[in-house]
Parts: structure tokens; C-alpha cells; sequence
């Protein structure tokens, strides 16, 4: 075994091994977290300039030291817990989300060959880490006793899962074209076209996917839970402290993660178009962990963009647009792109 | 890689009543009034006989999962004669139940595809899909009165009590599964022949007998039936009576005595003994003190299955055909008395029959003779049924169980010519009304010839 | 032997949520136990390198069917079921027959002698993945079975719209 050059003696492969593995999570979850925090930086810098304002500008050059601030506000607050509460599923709930998502992270391949578990069920996984999220919500909403968190937690939960299903079917065409439900074969599957990306043949699961992934985040314009103006702030309204803190956080990493799974079903992952990088050769020096940030960066800023152009819709909307046009239109996909598949390839 | 088409005549029936479900579920859409869809049922049963018979049906198909064989057109043939009568008799009987949903014709033919699958099934996988195929539509029908909550009831115990049932059969299966590795019923005598009786062995053949004995309520597994029986819609009740009965003796008959544990017989033959005494008994007696007629054909019901079981037991070709002979007889004798209660505006209590010679001499007598048949009095069907059941008995040497048997029928006597004798010797306490219609008039004229066909002419079932 | 020690643990652990799960009063975190459960059941299928079921038993089961469940139990507000004496007053009975049963499986478990090794052991399972041979199976060998299945659902569903319909 030969680790950065050097040659691991006998005997300590597996704790080698083993080594790499925790290192490798180690860094992932720090930049994570890194990330998420200026996310929620870049959202209010983003969204205050759309709306012709500065957004925070007083902690440091331009409020870039915002985040930290607001992190040790929460960090060091009060952790109430109600007084008529279930203690213990109160406790537990907030962690449930932010394990799910973080442990979603772990199956992304950040550029070719760097993942943390390089499983063949890589998709599948990650449905069953964001359908886990739902937990955090019902159980918050439920513990907390309060007629607000419950009525948010029913409302979240429900929309998670009526817009898992079309979400889960609009990746069945990648799954399709690809022929695996592993995440890097799935990226490398995408060189086989010119323009290096199944964004075109699969329009539509794109859209299915990309509109179900605001509603399984819980962002506008899918911000039921929370809908400030009727439940106050949903499911998490009795929450302070870290544990408000770890709700907040774990939103922004499903948004990551969501936009991660875009950028490698939809977007040819770590890769660039082949016909761009005959055209200008140099485009294959670059690493490939640049396109890959580049494309999560701009389906973030999707995220803030649509927050801060579309109204929220009404929760019967909500669920007939899930329903009624979603699903049709994942099925739809499904099987027009299988009858191609059949007959390209007969 | 290249799959080959399979071969879809053996299933063609199954096909066709599947396909007709499907059409039905489409058009309840469209139509308001849900009679014509009952056409369309009866229609589709109609096509589904053609198919059964055609003798291009028989063989094996799907990897040898599906079989069809004279075993299995034979049951199939009880099956469609099981929905053409009910589907005759709950036309006017839901509009006056307020209970007419489309759905029910298409659950109906569902749950008879599921009794076909049972009955066809080669494989342990088919025939669990089947059967809960058939379940759970049933579970359905039997709660398709939403608003009553005897309904309500039925549904909800039948469920229970089913799935547990479904999952007593998994844990057999499973367990057998393991013990020879394949899910073949053929394939698994082959390799039990080799291997012989062992403890596991009997414990997962003990876990099917009780899976099974629940879908055909013997005892003790019995429990539900009554409640259930007792709540759902009558015409439900004797789709039920009949329809899962019958497929649980088919799979009985073809998991026991005709592939899986045909070699097994000295062991299994005790346990199904044990069941059968105990079902006629508990059927029989418990029936004696019931008010409610429905409740009363449920506890006989019980107790039919307990006769039933008499020509498993036998373990002869000749206790099989006895067993297939009886179950078509009793469809036509308990739906053709169900038709009778389902005619009478009220005849749910026992009492309600006070005094019906007199009012309604024409449906006393009717029912006269469906109480004869049960009982088993010539010259009706009843009689040849369990003439030849228990005649398969002695041949196979269970003298004493038939005697046993010929005791409860005797105790039966007693609460079936209760009926008959409150139609015919009590006073008449008001005018009974019945509410006939032209589809309930040809289910009850169909079941009372084919009960004195079969009792004075038993050739035309039998062989 | 690590194979076993995993194995053991799973089978230990689920045993006792499953005694936890029937023990709760509070039948919302009955749910909870259970959810755990599901878990160990997922883990146990990764153990015969089944990831397929083990990642579709966590989507469908954990996800999906369990929350459902959280919902109904939320919404009927069980509160009297608890406290009353309604399903106690079976114990004694329902504890003999799983005794019964349990000696019962302990007695055959001695004499367990499993068939013939099948096709799919876990190395082919390994060398072909599991999704991709489930797959294969499912519409060739299994497809009739498979086309059952589907009927049963479509029941389902019909039977839940029938049952849960408003009064018109």
C-alpha cells in the first residue's frame, strides 16, 4: 500500500486505511460547514442586492465575518426546552436532519476518484438520507407541544414525502441512460454524449428534479413549514440555541447536497462538455474540482434567486402541483425515456 | 441478452378477468348508474368460462410458476360460478344497501383473479400473491358499506386476523424455503422424498395448515368468520362463503396431497384430522344457539369446511374429487340461501322467517329446499356431496371419523330445520316483504335447479 | 468471524427493539423504536451484500411507510388507549403462546439441515452488484410474480380510495 509515496509497513493497512478514511471525512466536514456558513452569508448578500439593498455589511469588509458572528450568537444562547415537552425525542430531534444530510455528503464524488464511499447504491443512498430528513421535522414538531411546530411538522413531512416520489422518479431516467446507480460511473456515463451532460436528453427530469428539490429543502417558494406569517416559524418555533442553530444548518447542507446531486446526475459532475475541451485544450488542465464548485454555486444561487423572485404557493397548491403535474410529467420521462433507449439500442 | 416471450394461453383466463377488472374501474368513472357495469362483470365471466375450457389453456408457463391443469380449471370453474351468482345477486341489493360503488365489481373480479392464481399456482410465491390478491380485495368488500359500522368491523377484523394469517403462511414458507432451497412446489416433494420428515420440516407444515385453515375458517382459526360474516354486505358475505373457501381447499389439496408434502402424508394427516373434528364440532354446536341467520351460515359454513377437510384426509384421488364435488355444490346451496335472505326486506334474524309459508309460500319453500341441501337431505345436491365425501372416507379406512361426522351432521339437522320449521309451523307476526328483481330471480331459479340437477343426477359434476 | 460478531449484534439488537417497540406506552415512540429497528434490518441485508434492500428498506420503510404510521398515531391522539387497561388484560395468555412457539423454534432450530446452496451466493452477488442481478431476476425469472405484486398495489389503492371517500 503506498500512501503519498511512501510505503506503508506490514501489518498496518487497515489502520492506514482506516486513517485515510477518517481524514478524508474530517476535511469534508469542515468544508461543509465552511460552506454552509457562507451560504448563509452569500443568501442575504445576494438577496439584499436583488431587493436594492446591502445586505450586512458591519462585521468586517462588507459583513464578510457575519456568519462567524451569528454562529457564537447561537452557539452561547440559552438551549430552552419547554417545560410540557418530550424531553428526550425534543433532544434528538434537531440531530437527526444534520446526520442525514452530512451523511448524504459522503457518497459525492467531489472529482474523479475523490469520495469517501464510492458505493454502488450511491443514488438510492442518498434518497434514503434525504427522506430520513423528514424525521428531524416530525419528531421537532411533535416533541415541542406546541399546535404551531405540530401543524408545521405534518405540513413539512407530508410535502416530503409527496415530493419525494416525483423526485425520485425524474432520476430513474438518468438511472436508465446510465445503467447505474453509482454516482461516478454515472458522471463518466455522460462523456459518452458531445456536450457531456444528460441536462439535454433528460429537460424534464431536470425540471421534475430541480422543483422537487426546493420543496424536499423546504425553500421558497415550497417554504410551508415555516410559513412566518401563519405558523410563526413551523416546526422548529420552540427551538433556541444550538439546537435552532443545527435545523438552520442542516437546510443549508440539503440545499448543498441537493445541488450536488443535480451537478453529477444533470450536469456531467467534475467533467466539461467533450466538445469544449477539444476546442480549447487547455480546459483539461484544470482540476476537475473547479467545475464542480462552479456548477454547485450556481444552483445555490438558483436557490436565492428564486426565494427572492416567486411568492410562496398555498399549501393545496402545493400538493396538486406535486401530485398532478410532477409525478405525471416523472412518468412521462420514464417511459419515453425507455422506449428511446429500447430502440437506439436494438 | 435475449428473454424469451412466455407462453400467455395458460393464463389467458386469469388475462382476461384482470384486463375486464381493469376496463370496469375506467367505466365506473364515466357511468352514474353502476348496473351496467354488473353486465360487464357477468359479461367478462362469461369470456373467462370460454377461456377455462378451451383445452389450448392447459399446460405450464412462466418457468413452470404457473400450471394449469383439470385440478385447477375444475376450482376455477366453482370460481366463476361463485361471481356469476353473486354478481346476479348484489345488483338491485347495494341500491337498496345505498352501497353501489363501481368499485365492487372490479373488487369482485380481483378477488376471483386471486382465486384463480391460488388455484393455478406452482410455485409458493405465485400462490402467496394470490392469496393476498385475493385477501385483499375481500378485506374491501367486506367494508364497502363505509358508513355502517358492522361493516366497518368486519372489514377491520378480517384484516387483522388475515394478515396474520398471511403472516403464520410467510414464516412456513420461509422456513421451508430454507430447508430445500427452492420455492417450487414439485421441485420441493422431489427434494422432501430424499430427505424425509424432520422437526423443522413439521413446524413449517404446521404453519401453512394454520395459515390455510384461517382462509377456509376452520377451527380453531375460525374466530372471525362469524363477526365477519354477520357485518358485511350479505351478497359480500356469500362471495366470501364461498370464493376463499373454495381456494383454500385448492391450494390445501395441491400443497398436501398433490406436490409439496405428498410424501409427508403420516404427518400431516393428524394435524388435519385434529382441525377437522374440531371444525365440525365448533361449527355445528356454536351454531345451534345462533339468532342471527347470517351468523348461523357462517358457524355452517365452519362446519362444511370441516366435512371439506374429510376428503383431504382420505388422501385419494378419490377423497380429492370428493372434496372439488362438494365445494361446487355447496356454492350453489349457500349462495342460493343467501339469495333468500338478500330477497326477504328483512330477514336477518331467524325470526324474521316466523310464519313465511303463509305470507310467502314460494321463498319458504325455496328456502326449504336450501336447508334441506345443507343438511344434506336427498334428493338434494347436499346429499351427494357428503354421501360421496364421506363414502371417499371409508374407502381410504376413516370409518370412525365419518361416523363422528355423521353425528354432526345429524346435530346440524337441528338449526337448519329450525328455519324450516319457523317458515312452516310458527304464526305469522306481520306480512314478510321481499324485494325481487329479475337478477335475483335468475340467481335463485340457477342455484335451485342446480341444487335438485346435482342431488337427482349427480353424474353431471361428478368425473 | 467478523461476519458473525456483526450478525450477532444485529440479531441481539433487533430482538430487543423489537421488545421495546411492544413495551412503550407511548405508542409514538413505539414508532421511534421501530424506526431504529428498520435500521438494523437494513444493516442485516448490507450484511449478505444486499445493498439494494438495504437502501430500499430504508427509502420505503423508514421513509416513507414509518412516517405515515407517526402521522396516524398523531393524529388519533391515543391518550385513552394508554392509560387503559384495554390490551393488558391479554398478557398472560399472549405470553404462553409465544412461549409455546418459542420452545417450539428452539426444538427445530437443532435439526436445521438448509437445502442445497443456491445460484446467488455472495460472490456473484459481489461480481454482478446487486441491483443489477435483483434487476435481471425480477423481469425474467420472477416477472409473473412481479406482475402480481402490482395488482395488489393497484388493490391498495383502490381499496383506500373506496374506504376513505367522502360521503357525496
Amino acid at each position: 500500500m503506498n500512501v503519498f509515496g511512501m510505503t506503508v509497513p506490514a501489518g498496518f493497512e487497515l489502520a492506514t486505511s482506516i486513517a485515510i478514511i477518517i481524514v478524508k471525512i474530517a476535511v469534508i466536514v469542515a468544508v461543509t460547514m465552511l460552506h454552509v456558513l457562507y451560504a448563509t452569508y452569500f443568501e442575504r448578500k445576494v438577496i439584499g442586492h436583488m431587493q436594492v439593498r446591502l445586505g450586512p455589511m458591519r462585521v468586517g469588509y462588507h459583513g464578510i465575518l457575519q456568519p462567524f458572528a451569528d454562529g457564537i450568537k447561537l452557539f452561547f444562547k440559552e438551549d430552552v426546552v419547554p417545560a410540557e415537552a418530550d424531553k428526550t425525542v425534543f433532544k434528538i430531534a434537531p440531530i437527526i436532519p444534520v446526520f442525514a444530510t452530512l451523511s448524504a455528503v459522503a457518497v459525492i464524488p467531489f472529482f474523479d476518484g475523490f469520495v469517501i464511499a464510492n458505493i454502488n447504491v450511491g443514488l438510492l443512498y442518498l434518497f434514503a438520507m434525504s427522506s430520513l430528513a423528514a424525521y428531524g421535522v416530525i419528531m421537532a414538531g411533535w416533541a415541542s407541544n406546541s399546535k404551531y411546530s405540530f401543524l408545521g411538522g405534518l405540513r413539512s413531512s407530508a410535502q416530503v414525502i409527496s415530493y419525494e416520489v416525483p423526485m425520485g422518479l425524474s432520476l430513474v431516467g438518468v438511472m436508465l441512460l446510465s445503467g447505474s446507480l453509482n454516482l461516478t460511473e454515472i458522471v463518466k456515463a455522460q462523456q459518452q454524449y458531445w456536450f457531456g451532460m444528460y441536462l439535454i436528453p433528460q429537460f424534464l427530469g431536470y425540471f421534475v428534479f430541480m422543483v422537487s428539490a426546493f420543496a424536499e429543502t423546504n425553500r421558497t417558494p415550497f417554504d410551508l413549514p415555516e410559513a412566518e406569517s401563519e405558523l410563526v416559524a413551523g416546526y422548529f418555533v420552540e427551538y433556541s440555541g444550538m439546537r435552532f442553530a443545527f435545523y438552520y444548518a442542516a437546510e443549508y447542507i440539503g440545499m448543498i447536497v441537493m445541488s450536488c446531486v443535480a451537478v453529477i446526475c444533470f450536469w456531467g459532475g467534475w467533467t466539461l462538455p467533450p466538445v469544449l475541451v477539444d476546442a480549447v485544450p487547455a480546459l483539461a488542465a484544470v482540476p476537475g474540482i473547479v467545475w464542480f464548485l462552479a456548477k454547485v454555486y450556481f444552483h445555490v444561487f438558483l436557490y436565492y434567486w428564486v426565494r427572492a423572485t416567486v411568492p410562496r404557493y398555498r399549501y393545496d397548491q402545493l400538493m396538486s402541483l406535486g401530485w398532478k403535474v410532477l409525478l405525471p410529467l416523472a412518468l412521462a420521462n420514464i417511459v419515453v425515456t425507455s422506449v428511446v433507449k429500447f430502440f437506439a439500442g436494438s | 441478452m435475449n428473454i424469451p416471450f412466455p407462453n400467455l394461453m395458460p393464463v389467458a383466463p386469469e388475462i382476461i378477468i384482470t384486463v375486464a377488472a381493469s376496463i370496469l374501474l375506467i367505466f365506473d368513472l364515466a357511468l352514474r348508474n353502476k348496473g351496467p357495469l354488473a353486465f360487464l362483470s357477468l359479461l367478462a365471466a362469461g369470456v373467462t368460462v370460454y377461456a377455462i375450457i378451451q383445452p389450448a389453456s392447459l399446460g405450464e408457463t412462466f418457468g413452470g410458476m404457473f400450471i394449469s391443469d383439470s385440478y385447477s380449471v375444475y376450482f376455477k370453474l366453482i370460481f366463476m360460478v361463485n361471481l356469476i351468482l353473486t354478481v346476479l345477486i348484489s345488483l338491485k341489493y347495494l341500491q337498496r344497501q345505498k352501497a353501489e360503488y363501481g368499485e365492487y365489481y372490479s373488487l369482485l373480479l380481483f378477488a376471483t383473479a386471486g382465486m384463480m392464481l391460488m388455484a393455478s399456482a406452482k410455485d409458493l410465491i405465485v400462490l402467496y400473491l394470490g392469496l393476498e390478491l385475493m385477501a385483499l380485495s375481500t378485506y374491501i368488500l367486506a367494508g364497502i358499506k363505509r358508513h355502517d359500522i358492522k361493516s366497518n368491523e368486519a372489514a377491520m377484523k378480517y384484516f387483522l386476523l388475515g394478515s396474520f394469517s398471511s403472516a403464520l403462511l410467510l414464516y412456513g414458507i420461509s422456513l421451508l424455503y430454507g430447508l430445500t432451497t427452492t420455492t417450487d412446489l414439485y421441485q420441493i416433494a422431489a427434494y422432501l422424498k430424499q430427505t424425509g420428515s424432520s422437526m423443522p420440516l413439521l413446524m413449517s407444515m404446521t404453519l401453512i395448515a394454520v395459515a390455510f385453515s384461517f382462509k377456509i375458517a376452520a377451527a380453531p382459526f375460525h374466530m372471525w368468520a362469524p363477526d365477519v360474516y354477520e357485518g358485511a354486505p350479505t351478497s359480500v358475505t356469500a362471495f366470501m362463503s364461498v370464493g376463499p373457501k373454495a381456494a383454500g381447499f385448492a391450494v390445501i389439496g395441491r400443497v398436501f396431497l398433490m406436490s409439496a408434502f405428498q410424501g409427508m402424508q403420516a404427518d400431516w394427516t393428524p394435524i388435519l384430522i385434529g382441525i377437522a373434528i374440531l371444525t365440525m364440532a365448533v361449527g355445528n354446536i356454536v351454531a345451534l344457539s345462533q339468532t342471527n341467520i347470517k351468523r348461523m351460515l357462517a358457524y355452517s359454513s365452519i362446519a362444511h369446511a370441516g366435512y371439506a377437510l374429510l376428503g383431504i384426509i382420505a388422501g385419494t384421488e378419490e377423497g380429492l374429487h370428493a372434496m372439488m364435488t362438494y365445494l361446487l355444490i355447496y356454492a350453489f346451496m349457500n349462495i342460493g340461501a343467501f339469495a333468500i335472505v338478500i330477497l326477504l326486506d328483512k330477514g336477518d334474524e331467524i325470526k324474521d322467517y316466523e310464519g313465511l309459508s303463509k305470507s310467502r309460500p314460494l321463498v319458504a319453500a325455496l328456502m326449504l329446499v336450501f336447508m334441506f341441501s345443507l343438511t344434506g337431505i336427498p334428493p338434494t345436491a347436499g346429499f351427494i356431496g357428503k354421501f360421496n365425501i364421506f363414502m371417499a372416507a371409508i374407502k381410504a379406512g376413516y370409518t370412525w371419523l365419518v361416523v363422528i361426522a355423521v353425528i354432526f351432521s345429524a346435530i346440524s339437522a337441528y338449526y337448519y330445520l329450525r328455519v324450516v320449521m319457523n317458515m312452516y309451523m310458527k304464526e305469522m307476526k306481520q306480512e314478510a316483504a321481499i324485494a325481487p328483481s329479475p337478477s335475483l330471480g335468475l340467481a335463485i331459479l340457477i342455484t335451485v335447479l342446480m341444487v335438485f340437477i346435482i342431488g337427482i343426477m349427480p353424474s353431471v359434476v361428478i368425473g | 468471524m467478523l461476519p458473525k460478531i456483526f450478525f450477532g449484534y444485529f440479531a441481539i439488537a433487533m430482538v430487543v427493539l423489537s421488545l421495546l417497540i411492544i413495551t412503550r406506552r407511548n405508542p409514538v415512540h413505539s414508532v421511534l423504536w421501530m424506526l431504529v429497528l428498520f435500521f438494523h434490518i437494513a444493516g442485516l441485508y448490507l450484511l449478505l451484500n444486499a445493498e439494494f434492500l438495504a437502501a430500499v428498506q430504508v427509502i420505503l420503510y423508514a421513509g416513507a411507510i414509518l412516517v405515515l404510521f407517526l402521522f396516524v398515531i398523531m393524529m388519533l391522539n391515543l391518550k385513552e388507549e394508554i392509560s387503559g387497561e384495554r390490551f393488558e388484560g391479554a398478557w398472560p395468555l399472549g405470553v404462553s403462546v409465544s412461549a409455546i412457539i418459542f420452545v417450539l423454534m428452539l426444538l427445530t432450530t437443532g435439526d436445521f439441515v438448509h437445502g442445497p446452496v443456491g445460484k446467488y451466493t455472495i460472490e456473484v452477488i459481489k461480481s454482478e452488484t446487486h441491483a443489477k442481478a435483483l434487476g435481471k431476476l425480477l423481469y425474467t425469472e420472477y416477472l409473473f410474480p412481479f406482475e402480481i405484486a402490482s395488482l395488489i398495489l393497484l388493490i391498495a389503492i383502490v381499496g383506500a380510495i373506496v374506504l376513505a371517500k367522502r360521503r357525496s
